[in-house]
């Protein structure tokens, strides 16, 4: 495989660094938000730059500085880091629009804090992406731990101080617990830390021991939300709600699922774990976690905790995806990164807007709400399709993917998994969507009056909604990239 | 010029710290400046010979011309070369720093204060630089004596704890002379190299495993070894600001290098790991001191006292790190010198810029500092992370050799004990964290939190702590060159 070293990746990760200075010194909130454009337009400008030489088959890479033998900072764009560093980078710019609507509409307090460690996540987040090997991959997972911690700690209040508190045990505590010893223990004995297409471990340890520090990687990366290490990301929606769409719907839990990917495909490698049947257990556990999330979700009543359950679920969709360890199975899973990304950030807007507009957060108190605010909810209803995998939108594709993969790796017992969860997932939006639209004039618990969001809450939900449906029929450039990915690895 | 940086390095706070005290008399006010400029030339100094070592390799300075072993002999060699950097770029950082709160806290005491300040400077650098036993125990009495008297210019029990070091440092210090003794009765010699040369015939003799084991006894009680260190905590909680910021980094980390001058110059790692049955006893003993000082410090209300007892749990890291007998334990535990100066330097001037603003430390005292203090909380911030060992601060790096040390020494139990000490860090630090960000509460969801104006520390606290938090994050990305040209060498091939 052709390689060039180009700086592109590490500007791409301190654009969002560089610019914080200029947020806290802007003393007028227009300026700082303009900054924040400026940021995000130049990183999407970089990330989208490399996007046709990786396209074609070329890793770029970049090496920062080598800090123990053999385990350098370094920085290497593959086809799957480009996928999920053009997700999260082209949602930054959609979020950036709706955080001003957000914040504004609500008078939050200490934006300037909020949209500067909002940057900071987003340079983390790149950075995971982009990372060549497990120890940069581990040092901006950390860096995104604490940069969200302020976000998720927004309010200040006694709630907060509380989900914050669950936050840090969960995602710091499986972090240095977990991940960091078996992190050592794989350089001990390996000798390397970088990524490679089969994995560098292979043919290191004992399957006993390989087994060990596949699981203490897998639970490692609480981001994930891999069942017993998911409920930071209820607690965590205190948060407002941008926070929550960007970075628990996209950026944070993404990172973690990413990272499980990684961990499959580039520390332990496809062919390690099919020799060793070691696909199996963590299918069962992701599988676990799809039905009981759904299961949950359906009791809620919070529409953004329901969402944080949804979310949950679909995360497993990918770790299942991949763990199926089958080209098509791997495909849907990658996939299924970008197509939830852009669902579950219209259903978090939505949710943000109902709120910011009414001040509601519960769905019982949303009857009727489909008449005022008609293009909020129209927006949901589609994203909603998308979650539960229906066409006209693009979740449809990856969970098409999922399921051939399943029947590629002749795990029937899957297919059925993917299925019910489906039906669940219509079983929790639809409802709600119905009686939003669908009530009794009795029943109905607003005015008859199309009063919607400010606009800048209205436009991101819309664009999300309708890149949603987009990506069904024109699904590149994710597509390619998923694809050529799953070439790489195996080869097919 | 450059020749003489051994020499110029220990005599120019020596005499300056007399000049200090003639200032004094005459004029307080020049007692900063000379201060400064004495600790500003030796910082030169040692990075300029770091350089030379790092050139030329070992250099041996004779003091005044008189041949070892008679003569008085200073070696620099790699490895303590980056000790030397450690100690001068930390005092002379933290002077810049002490001249607010000495105006504030006891304006009439400065000479004394700068002048003693310097002259425990001195005894450091001494210590450090010196080729000779029984020099190095003069000079720790130097170092230790300056330190109480630094120590004791503090809050009202300050005289009470400095009283107590003064005993457990004098037994410490008792001891290592008496181990000397031992080796000076079987050598006839107290040049470290000489005694090197002479010993290896003599290692079955029980006198010199006696010399041994009482030198390090002294040298932990120095150091505040757990289960040595009760007079840590309260020595240096209830000190002065600027003082305990001085002696907090660096006089156990001195002290750690003094052991592994023992270990590894004075004797053998052959004697000490293969001959000794004591390794796995002391990394045990390690194991104790770092899950003991996590849960001490878990226990405390009080800031500065909470930062102490993580000093004990960081001791027991370096001891841990150097008795695993491994290469990589030992550079974990050599990084760890200089990565645990500057981080508890980091910490204690934060502590230092708080007691200046808000005249307390307890953790009712540290409310919503955050809003008033950003920079001073920033630099504390990036300093709880080198402590915790999240990267690129330097902290995590020297934690990862310590861990990989364990690792392929096979001591689980220090692995463990590393992890649990970091998870502790982060409950440790976060808790603050949490009183200085969210309270006091706000009732109202926090929408409208009263607006706190900024009460920042004046410029000359302010810059010399985020000159340090840089450091830290700097030296934890160099970390690779540190190892590679410095460390490496400070090591014996022997130890693999």
């Amino acid at each position: 495989m052709e390689t060039i070293t180009s700086i592109k990746p590490l500007l791409a990760v301190l654009v969002s660094l560089l610019v914080t200075p200029m947020l806290l010194s802007s003393r007028n909130q227009n300026v700082r938000e303009g900054w924040t454009f400026v940021a995000a337009a130049i990183k999407l400008a970089i990330v989208a730059s490399m996007v046709p030489a990786v396209l074609h088959g070329t890793e770029i890479v970049y090496t920062v500085a080598e800090v123990f033998p053999g385990v350098a900072i370094k920085f290497k764009v593959d086809a799957f880091g480009m996928l999920f560093a053009l997700v999260s980078s082209s949602l930054w710019i959609v979020t950036t629009i709706y955080s001003i609507g957000y914040m504004r509409g609500l008078k939050e307090h200490s934006q300037t804090r909020y949209f500067c460690f909002f940057a900071l996540a987003l340079s983390a987040t790149v950075g995971v992406a982009f990372s060549a090997n497990l120890f940069t991959l581990y040092l901006f997972y950390e860096m995104l731990s604490f940069a969200t911690y302020p976000l998720v700690a927004h309010h200040q209040d006694r709630e907060a101080r509380r989900s914050g508190r669950k936050y840090l045990l969960y995602i710091v505590g499986t972090s240095i617990g977990l991940v960091l010893p078996a992190m050592l223990i794989s350089y001990n004995l390996a000798g390397t830390l970088d990524f490679a297409s089969q994995g560098f471990l292979a043919g290191t340890g004992s399957k006993t021991l390989i087994g060990i520090l596949l699981f203490m990687f897998i639970f490692g990366f609480a981001k994930a939300g891999i069942m017993p290490f998911h409920s930071w990301l209820p607690a965590a929606m205190v948060a407002p709600t941008p926070v929550s769409a960007l970075l628990h719907a996209v950026a944070v839990v993404k990172v973690g699922v990413f990272c499980v990917v990684r961990i499959i495909t580039g520390v332990f490698g496809t062919d390690l774990l099919l020799s060793f049947h070691f696909g199996t257990p963590i299918i069962y556990i992701a599988s676990f976690t799809i039905l009981v999330g759904s299961f949950i979700a359906l009791s809620q009543d919070n529409l953004k905790r329901l969402l944080a359950f949804s979310t949950i679920a679909q995360l497993s969709y990918i770790v299942l995806g991949v763990a199926l360890l089958s080209p098509k199975g791997m495909t849907g899973g990658m996939l299924h990164i970008a197509m939830h990304a852009f669902g579950k950030i219209t259903l978090f807007f939505c949710a943000g807007a109902i709120f910011v507009a009414t001040g509601k957060k519960n769905i019982s108190e949303m009857i009727g709400i489909g008449r005022r605010m008609p293009v909020t909810l129209t927006a949901f209803f589609i994203a909603s399709l998308s979650i539960i995998g229906m066409p006209p939108c693009g979740g449809f594709l990856s969970k098409w993917y999922l399921v051939l993969g399943t029947l590629e790796a002749d795990q029937m017992l899957i297919l059925f998994v993917l299925l019910t969860s489906s039906l669940l997932n219509a079983a929790y939006f639809m409802p709600f969507v119905y009686k939003a639209f669908f009530c009794t004039p009795k029943e109905a618990m607003f005015e008859n009056k199309v009063q919607e969001a400010p606009l800048c809450c209205v436009v991101p939900l819309v664009i999300t909604a309708f890149i949603s449906i987009i990506m069904l029929f024109y699904p590149q450039p994710f597509f390619g990239l998923a694809s050529l990915m799953v070439k790489n690895i195996t080869g097919l | 010029m450059s020749q003489q940086y051994p020499a110029l390095l220990v005599i120019v706070p020596l005499l300056s710290a007399f000049a200090i005290s003639i200032a004094g008399w005459m004029n307080k006010r020049l007692c900063f400046p000379i201060a400064v400029t004495a600790l500003g030339v030796a910082a030169y100094s040692s990075i300029g010979l770091l350089f030379r070592v790092m050139d030329e390799g070992v250099i041996v300075y004779k003091l005044g011309g008189w041949a070892p072993p008679m003569g008085i002999a200073y070696y620099i060699d790699h490895l303590n070369a980056i000790v030397l950097v450690v100690v001068t770029i930390v005092a002379f950082l933290n002077v810049i720093s002490a001249k607010k709160s000495i105006e504030q806290e006891f304006p009439e005491k400065a000479a004394p204060f700068y002048a003693l300040y310097v002259l425990m400077v001195t005894g450091l650098l001494g210590i450090v630089v010196t080729g000779d036993a029984f020099n190095l125990y003069v000079l720790l009495e130097i170092a230790a004596l300056t330190g109480y008297g630094l120590l004791a210019m503090g809050e009202e029990r300050a005289p009470l704890s400095t009283l107590n070091y003064l005993y457990m440092g004098t037994i410490g210090a008792c001891f290592y002379l008496l181990g000397v003794g031992y080796l000076y009765i079987v050598t006839g010699s107290l040049n470290m190299v000489d005694i090197a040369r002479l010993l290896p015939p003599l290692y079955q003799s029980k006198a010199v495993l006696a010399a041994f084991i009482i030198c390090m006894v002294g040298v932990w009680l120095k150091m505040a070894f757990f289960p040595l260190h009760a007079w840590l905590p309260n020595a240096y909680t209830h000190a002065t600001s600027s003082a305990s910021s001085l002696i907090a980094p660096l006089v156990t980390k001195v002290m750690v290098y003094v052991m592994i001058r023992l270990m590894l110059t004075i004797f053998t790692p052959e004697f000490v790991f293969a001959t000794l049955a004591l390794q796995n006893i002391v990394v045990w003993l390690a194991v104790i001191a770092i899950v003991m000082g996590a849960i001490l410090a878990l226990a405390e209300r009080n800031l500065k006292k909470m930062l102490a007892f993580i000093i004990v749990a960081e001791v027991g890291y370096m001891v841990g790190g150097v008795w695993l007998g491994n290469r990589a334990g030992m550079t974990g535990a050599i990084l760890h010198i200089v990565n645990d100066a500057l981080m508890t330097l980091c910490v204690f001037l934060v502590v230092g810029n708080i007691v200046y603003k808000v005249k307390g430390y307890a953790f009712e005292d540290l409310q919503g500092l955050f809003r008033k203090m950003p920079f001073t909380m920033g630099a504390f911030v990036v300093g709880a992370m080198s402590i915790i060992g999240v990267p690129p601060t330097c902290g995590f790096f020297s934690k990862w050799y310590l861990i990989l040390g364990g690792l392929q020494a096979g001591h689980y139990g220090f692995v463990a004990a590393l992890i649990f000490s970091s998870l502790v860090s982060v409950v440790l630090f976060f808790r603050i964290f949490e009183i200085c960000y969210y309270e006091p509460f706000s009732d109202h969801h926090g929408h409208d939190h009263p607006p706190q104006p900024m009460a920042e520390a004046p410029p000359l606290m302010v810059v010399p702590l985020l000159i340090v938090a840089v450091i830290l994050i700097l030296v934890g990305l160099y970390t690779g060159d540190i190892v590679n040209h410095i460390i490496k060498f400070a090591i014996p091939e022997g130890l693999v």
